[in-house]
């Protein structure tokens, strides 16, 4: 594709109703160099955890480092072999809206594992970074954010963006 | 093979370099093949605002080594940082004074992200300073963190060198693209 002028919107989600539990976005083309997906959401009613799949594999291939500050003290945890990604540093998505950046690096190679950068703003709980490892070297086409319990629900109003960047 | 020095002139690239005409324009690319000591973007024009660096990059050993950037291929003792990281069970912070390198970021035997903005770089009246995000994971091990880095320069950025700090140098695959940022 021509680069030159990029940051791309590929799609952009805008939650309407109360019922939407998880957005995907699918067919992602191979185009671009770099994804950024860009979060703004909130739950209908109490907290949950917010999480990401790639390409839609259940498999245990998923880590992640995370460092926070929750206006008292500082921390910093890991996962391993997980099924999903933690959109959270630490605490969880809410009914006041929450801003989340990911970067995914070199998305659609295939010769290496694929790593991620996030960066949140929390309002209710902390503010953080993390960084997280698919263990696959597939392109990434699809991404799917849901929250971790299936009765709860994205807010009207939750916006979910998808940008494309590419290089020269 | 020993590592060698890729450098990447703006000026000088035929059919990969684009004339400014977005807000955000791809200026710069590259994928090594082979291990390589450093990445050099140089006669970058002073037509953007701001300057952002995406890499994914694996050091060329296996041990943990930080991951450095030198502007205008200033050698001298005029960088000073800091960081602040997590290693997935404790945070810390640190900084240096009088060094010849800024750090942008870390990483450990693992193609790590780093995300690199230099505000107001061609600005001349004042020091440059960059931010950065970056991270590794390895299923066991990882770090992620923000580091920033104060050029004691007041000249305007037009080259920029990435490498290890380590001088280990940057594994096959490893890819390093900048971008400039307008302003209105």
């Amino acid at each position: 594709m021509a680069a030159g002028n990029t940051y791309t919107p590929i799609a952009t989600n805008t939650v309407s109703g109360s019922t939407t539990n998880q957005v995907d976005f699918t067919s992602i083309s191979a185009s671009y160099t770099d994804l950024r997906l860009v979060v703004n959401g909130f739950t209908v009613t109490s907290t949950d955890n917010l999480y990401l799949r790639i390409n839609s594999d259940t498999g245990t291939n998923y880590s992640q480092t995370q460092v926070y500050g929750d206006g008292t003290s500082a921390g910093s945890t890991r996962t391993t072999n997980r099924t999903l990604i933690y959109f959270t540093a630490w605490g969880n998505i809410s009914t006041t809206p929450h801003l989340w950046t990911t970067d995914l690096l070199n998305y659609s190679n295939t010769t290496t594992y694929k790593s991620m950068l996030f960066r949140e703003a929390d309002n209710q709980n902390a503010t953080g970074a993390s960084v997280a490892l698919w263990r696959s070297t597939s392109a990434i086409t699809s991404l799917s954010i849901y929250l971790a319990t299936p009765t709860k629900y994205f807010g009207s109003g939750s916006t979910l963006t998808l940008y494309g960047i590419a290089a020269a | 093979m020993s590592p060698s020095n890729i450098g990447i002139y703006a000026s000088q690239i035929s059919g990969h370099l684009f004339a400014p005409s977005g807000a955000y324009d791809s200026i710069a690319t590259t994928t090594l093949g082979t291990t390589t000591t450093s990445i050099t973007f140089s006669s970058i024009p002073a037509t953007y605002t701001h300057l952002q660096v995406r890499l994914f990059a694996k050091d060329g050993a296996a041990s943990l080594s930080s991951l450095a950037i030198r502007l205008n291929s200033d050698t001298g003792a005029n960088y000073v940082y800091h960081r602040l990281y997590g290693d997935g069970s404790s945070v810390a912070a640190g900084s240096a004074t009088s060094s010849t390198l800024g750090i942008i970021g870390i990483e450990e035997n693992q193609f790590g992200a780093t995300i690199v903005d230099i505000l107001d770089y061609a600005n001349t009246n004042k020091y440059t300073v960059t931010r950065s995000l970056s991270g590794w994971d390895n299923n066991g091990s990882g770090w992620v963190g923000l580091w920033s880095s104060l050029w004691l320069n007041t000249a305007a950025v037009n080259a920029i060198t990435l490498l290890s700090a380590a001088g280990n140098g940057f594994t096959q695959y490893t890819s390093a693209a900048l971008y400039g940022i307008k302003g209105a």
